[in-house]
This record gives C-alpha cells, sequence and structure tokens, in this order.
C-alpha cells in the first residue's frame, strides 16, 4: 500500500548494484537517517540519548557483527561479550599509550584486536561444528575475560581493575555531552552498517552463506572453507570490538571486565534470533526489543502497583521480570522463529497487494 | 590429589548426564539444565526446611520435576517440531530465565544450607595412611553417579522405551512412520532429565548449599559434553573423570604460575584440545556430511 516500485526501470549496471535500488527505499532510509540526526538530538533529553538510545544503537552493532557470524556464515558463538570487552579494553589502551594516533584509528586498532582474537578462537570452527562450536566459544568467553582481570597492563594497573574511557576527541571536537556522544555512536554505527549490508551483497557475503547453508557443498564448489570461516569470524568480532569500545566510551564511562559477562553475550543473541537470523534490518529490530523491553516491563509493574495497590517487592518484580522475559522469547520463537524482520516482510509483501488478500 | 579429582568429576557426570539425556533422545541442548538443578535443589530444600519427611519431600520435589518435564514438552517443545536446532536452543534458553524466576519468586533468594545425613569431612584413616582426602559424601555421590548410569543404561539399551528413544533420536519421521509415539518419548526424556537434575541438585546442594550460583554448576558441566559426546551416557562419566582430574591437577601445577583462578577456563581449554583430535567427542555419534 505504501509503495509500488513499477515504472523504476534499471537502465546501467551502476542502478543495478546500488545498495538500495528503489527510490522509496532510499527516500525512507534517507529521511530515517535525518531523522535520527537532527531531530533525535533535538528532541531527545539527557535521560533518552544517554540510557536508552545509545545503548541501544551499540548493542544493536554488537547484534549485527554477532549476525554475520551466525546469521550469516552460520556458526554459533558465545564469546560476543569477550570480543567487545578486547575492543573495550584495546581502544582504551590505544588511547592511552599512543595519544597522538587519534580516537578514531584506535577504534578501528581495537576492532582490530578483537578480529584478531576472533580468528584465534575461530580456528576451531574449522574441525567442529554445531553446538560443539558453541560450547567452544566459551572457552574464549571465560578465558578472555579472565587474562583482562589477571594481567595489569590491561586495566594500566588500576588497582580495582576498573577503567575510566578518555573523553573522545576528533580533529579537536569533544565529544563530553549525552548528545555529542548520541552522535558519535549513530555515526560508527551508520557507516559500520551500510558496510555491513554492502558486504553482504558481495562475494563474501554469499560465500559466508554458501557455507551456512551446506559447508560441504560450499567447499565442493570452490569456496575455501578456512578463509570463509576464519573471515567470518574476524570480521564478526571486529564489529563487536567496535560495538565494545564505544560501550566503554560512550555509554558506561567507566568500565571493569564484569560488564562484558556470558550474560551479555546471551542477550545479544537473543536479539539476533528475536530479530531475525541473517538480516541486517532484524539486527536493529532486535536490540530494540530487547533494550526496550525490561524498561516497558518497569513501567508496567509501577502502573499495577499504582493502579491496584499491591505493593511488589524489587526482588518479587525482578523475578517477575525473568519470567515474563524468558516467558516472552518462547512465545516468540514460537509464533514467528524467523524473527521481527520476517514479520517486516510479511506485512510489505501483504501491504504490496492491498486491498487484495491474493 | 587424584582421587579427589576422580570424585569432583563425578559430580560434573551428574549434571552432563542431564544434557545427555535430552540431547540423545530429542537433540535439543537444553541449556535450562543448570536452571532445572537449581529448581530442583531448591524445591526439595525448602520443603525439608517446612518440616517435611525427607522421603515425603523428595517424592513430591520428584514429582515436580517430572511434572516441569510435561509441562516443557507440551508447552516448549511441541509447537517447536521441526524448527533448526538454534532455535529450541534459545527457547531453553528462555525457559532458563522461567525457571530461575519462578524458584527465586516461590521460595525465595537466600541461600539455603542441605544436609542429607552423610558426613562431608575426609575420613580420618584414608587420610593418615595414604593422605587422600575424600570424604564418605564423595564416596557416596560416586556410588549415586554410577547407579544412575547403571539404570540408564539398562533403561535405553534393554527395555521397549529405551529402544524407543533411540530410535527417535537417529530420526523423527522414520520413529513416527513405525509408530512410537513421540510426545510421550519426550515427555518421558524431560521426566527423567529431571530426576537427574534433583539428584544432581541434591548431590551439589549438600557441597556448596543451595544458592543462585547452583545454575552455573551447568557451565562447568559443558565441557565435560564436549569431551564425552553430547549422545553417549558413559561419555559423560569419563567427560567428568578427565575434567575433574586434569581441572584438580592444573591447579596444583599451573595455577600458581599465572596467578589462579584458571579454574574458570582450564576446563574449556582441555575440551578444545580434545576436540581437535575427535570433533565428535570420545564416544559422540560420528556425522558422515553428505551434499
Amino acid at each position: 500500500m505504501l509503495y509500488r516500485e513499477a515504472g523504476q526501470f534499471k537502465s546501467s549496471y551502476a542502478e543495478d548494484q546500488q545498495i538500495f535500488p528503489i527510490r522509496q527505499d532510499r527516500v525512507v532510509i534517507g529521511l530515517l537517517l535525518v531523522f535520527a540526526f537532527v531531530v533525535v538530538p533535538l528532541i531527545g533529553n539527557q535521560y533518552w540519548l544517554g540510557a536508552l538510545i545509545t545503548p541501544f544503537l551499540i548493542l544493536a552493532l554488537a547484534t549485527l557483527g554477532l549476525n554475520i557470524l551466525t546469521g550469516y556464515a552460520g556458526l554459533l558463538s558465545l564469546g560476543t561479550a569477550a570480543f567487545m570487552a578486547v575492543g573495550a579494553f584495546m581502544a582504551y589502551n590505544f588511547v592511552l599509550r599512543m595519544p597522538w594516533i587519534g580516537v578514531i584509528p584506535a577504534f578501528i586498532l581495537a576492532g582490530l584486536c578483537a578480529a584478531a582474537v576472533g580468528i584465534v578462537f575461530g580456528l576451531p570452527s574449522l574441525r567442529i561444528k554445531g553446538f560443539y562450536l558453541a560450547v567452544a566459544t566459551l572457552a574464549c568467553q571465560f578465558f578472555v575475560l579472565w587474562t583482562l582481570q589477571r594481567v595489569p597492563w590491561f586495566t594500566n594497573h588500576s588497582s580495582t581493575g576498573v577503567i575510566t574511557a578518555q573523553v573522545i576527541t576528533v580533529f579537536g571536537f569533544v565529544f563530553d555531552t549525552p548528545v555529542r556522544k548520541y552522535l558519535f555512536t549513530l555515526t560508527v554505527v551508520t557507516v559500520l552498517a551500510l558496510l555491513a549490508k554492502n558486504l553482504m551483497r558481495s562475494e563474501t557475503g554469499r560465500a559466508f552463506m554458501a557455507v551456512r547453508d551446506m559447508d560441504v557443498a560450499a567447499s565442493v564448489i570452490g569456496i575455501p572453507m578456512m578463509k570463509t570461516k576464519l573471515l567470518a569470524f574476524g570480521i564478526s568480532s571486529f564489529y563487536c570490538g567496535v560495538a565494545g569500545a564505544l560501550y566503554a566510551y560512550t555509554y558506561l564511562g567507566t568500565v571493569e571486565p564484569e560488564a562484558f559477562t556470558l550474560d551479555l553475550s546471551f542477550r545479544i543473541l537473543f536479539m539476533v534470533i528475536i530479530g531475525g537470523v541473517g538480516s541486517i534490518l532484524g539486527s536493529f529490530l532486535g536490540a530494540a526489543f530487547i533494550t526496550l523491553f525490561p524498561i516497558f516491563l518497569n513501567l508496567a509493574s509501577s502502573w499495577v502497583s499504582h493502579t491496584f495497590g499491591v505493593e511488589l517487592s524489587h526482588a518479587m518484580v525482578s523475578n517477575l521480570e525473568l519470567i515474563i522475559f524468558g516467558g516472552l522469547i518462547i512465545f516468540f520463537l514460537i509464533v514467528e522463529p524467523n524473527g521481527l524482520a520476517r514479520l517486516w516482510q510479511i506485512a510489505k509483501e501483504k501491504l504490496r497487494l492491498w486491498p487484495f488478500p491474493h | 590429589m587424584l582421587a579427589g579429582g576422580l570424585l569432583a568429576g563425578v559430580m560434573y557426570s551428574l549434571v552432563a548426564l542431564g544434557f545427555v539425556l535430552i540431547y540423545k533422545a530429542s537433540g535439543v541442548f537444553n541449556f535450562a539444565q543448570g536452571a532445572m538443578v537449581f529448581f530442583a535443589a531448591l524445591t526439595f530444600v525448602s520443603l525439608t526446611e517446612r518440616g517435611w519427611n525427607f522421603w515425603l519431600a523428595l517424592a513430591v520435589t520428584l514429582a515436580v520435576m517430572v511434572l516441569l518435564g510435561i509441562v516443557t514438552e507440551r508447552v516448549v517443545l511441541r509447537p517447536l517440531v521441526n524448527q533448526p536446532q538454534i532455535t529450541l536452543f534459545m527457547a531453553t534458553i528462555g525457559l532458563t530465565f522461567v525457571l530461575e524466576g519462578l524458584s527465586q519468586l516461590i521460595w525465595g533468594s537466600q541461600p539455603h544450607g542441605l544436609e542429607l545425613g552423610i558426613p562431608d569431612v575426609p575420613i580420618e584413616w584414608l587420610s593418615q595412611k595414604w593422605n587422600v582426602n575424600i570424604s564418605q559424601f564423595d564416596l557416596f555421590a560416586a556410588f549415586v553417579a554410577g547407579a544412575l548410569v547403571a539404570v540408564l543404561a539398562v533403561l535405553f539399551q534393554k527395555t521397549r522405551i529405551g529402544r524407543a528413544l533411540r530410535a527417535v533420536a537417529d530420526d523423527h519421521q522414520a520413529a513416527l512412520a513405525v509408530g512410537i509415539p513421540l510426545q510421550h518419548i519426550w515427555a518421558i526424556v524431560w521426566g527423567v532429565a529431571g530426576f537427574v537434575a534433583l539428584v544432581a541438585g541434591l548431590m551439589w546442594g549438600v557441597r556448596n548449599g543451595v544458592q543462585f550460583a547452583l545454575t552455573f554448576v551447568a557451565l562447568k558441566a559443558l565441557p565435560v559434553l564436549l569431551i564425552g559426546g553430547f549422545e553417549s551416557i558413559p561419555g559423560a562419566i569419563i567427560g567428568g573423570l578427565i575434567i575433574g582430574t586434569t581441572e584438580k591437577l592444573a591447579e596444583v601445577y599451573v595455577g600458581p604460575m599465572v596467578g589462579g583462578g584458571i579454574e574458570s577456563w582450564f576446563a574449556y581449554v582441555v575440551a578444545l584440545l580434545f576436540l581437535l583430535v575427535r570433533p565428535e567427542g570420545l564416544f559422540g555419534e560420528k556425522h558422515i556430511d553428505r551434499v
């Protein structure tokens, strides 16, 4: 109903290969970006930007990273938080020890470090797959956190193991308020998301998908297994690493290794599943859902205690939230196992045919 | 020391058994096993603290666990038949949250002590004679684990239900085609897994007290699974013994060199090394990939 792509013909290869080949899509994306860059900072208050939208963007980026690995290349990983931790702590060290390189190169280097760690822990994926691999990536999760806690170099010999992220300065411009931090995060996330969208349509992305669908068949048609799988781990960890650096610099400010526990890995995995496995859009939808949902539950519980006069204890509320959260995940998996992105796709198809049923 | 490691390994195996059971029979990697262990132990301990008779509490807890298994099958698994394994895995993580919330909502979150009447202090003459620290409880745990494996092995190999279970594990469709009631089988398996969780919960509860940390026991059992193979009951025992001993040895010989605290990841690294040689674990089924 919203729009139809009739009458848009492609007359050159460049047109055929655009990221968004349909004009209305381009307009919508453009408007969304304008909204995100201009309108949100104007209307959003400090709390919303700092405590809600920025973490949403960061987690969306991490989800995107995991989605590249799990959704596109079909390799299940439970070590996402560890890669984020590597990114966060290496970014801190690069900015601390090599201040002349600037924050953005430091972030890129931190991402590359995370990618290196990812490749090392991705090596078992050449031999094992499925749940064996998932459990093997747990080794990464525990080992990395242990290393960060044990080796004082990473935390610059801080006695508590807590680091305080430096203020981000790019070309003399200081990103210190929540609005500015939000803009910085948004820029990084936008650039990386577009890159990912593009990458997944390239030879590399198609090789990932071939490996996901059936790796024996993929290697038979000449896709190098080792290169593809390790590249998937590398790219995914790079995204997670940058997300981790942002997590430390624009969201938390002060971080300790315990901020990146297995729980965070699971939350990001939930975002992938609920958003939609193998979908860039799904990564954002899933992240939005999981970040906003607990807040919604909180509001609901306070509303219940107000209207019915039932005073719920704090522990009771948090337990109830846990139950509802778990139940909702199961419900979601049963109703739409392919995630929110699939729902969006179905809605689009229905609207195309509207007002006719078929 | 070696004996201590072996007996610690037995404790891991107890938890790993629950994973194996469900994976073997339904191909579901049940992450909620840890939460089930916690739920079972907490229910039992809360009932006994309310002055219930030991056996009565045990029977009621067992009934609750079996019921939980059946409800899980009905509510979670049945609608998800034929979904990819990762979806089922995620569903069990959801189940983990529900169980953790539920058990603390009902029974509160304060830690409890658990006493089965078997002393958990080193037997004196053993430690004096051979310098081995083994408590009566260690031996009891080992005996329970052994008995459990024997019972399960007989159940799987000799009985009608066991044969049906193995058929279902092999191929859902073929099993259905020869008239095996898939849903009953799954309910049975989850019920048995609940029973195993109860046993593991009691053993770990005596050792560490019944508290929320009990859910992390599941994470300790995962490397055991990797080594033993996801589909093998004896594998769970052997894997547990290997992990238990290497962990103990590493704690003593490697730990001081790197500053301790290695027990969080060492088991995983051992498991990884095993996997590099045998990708499906020691006793896991070999998968042949066909295009």
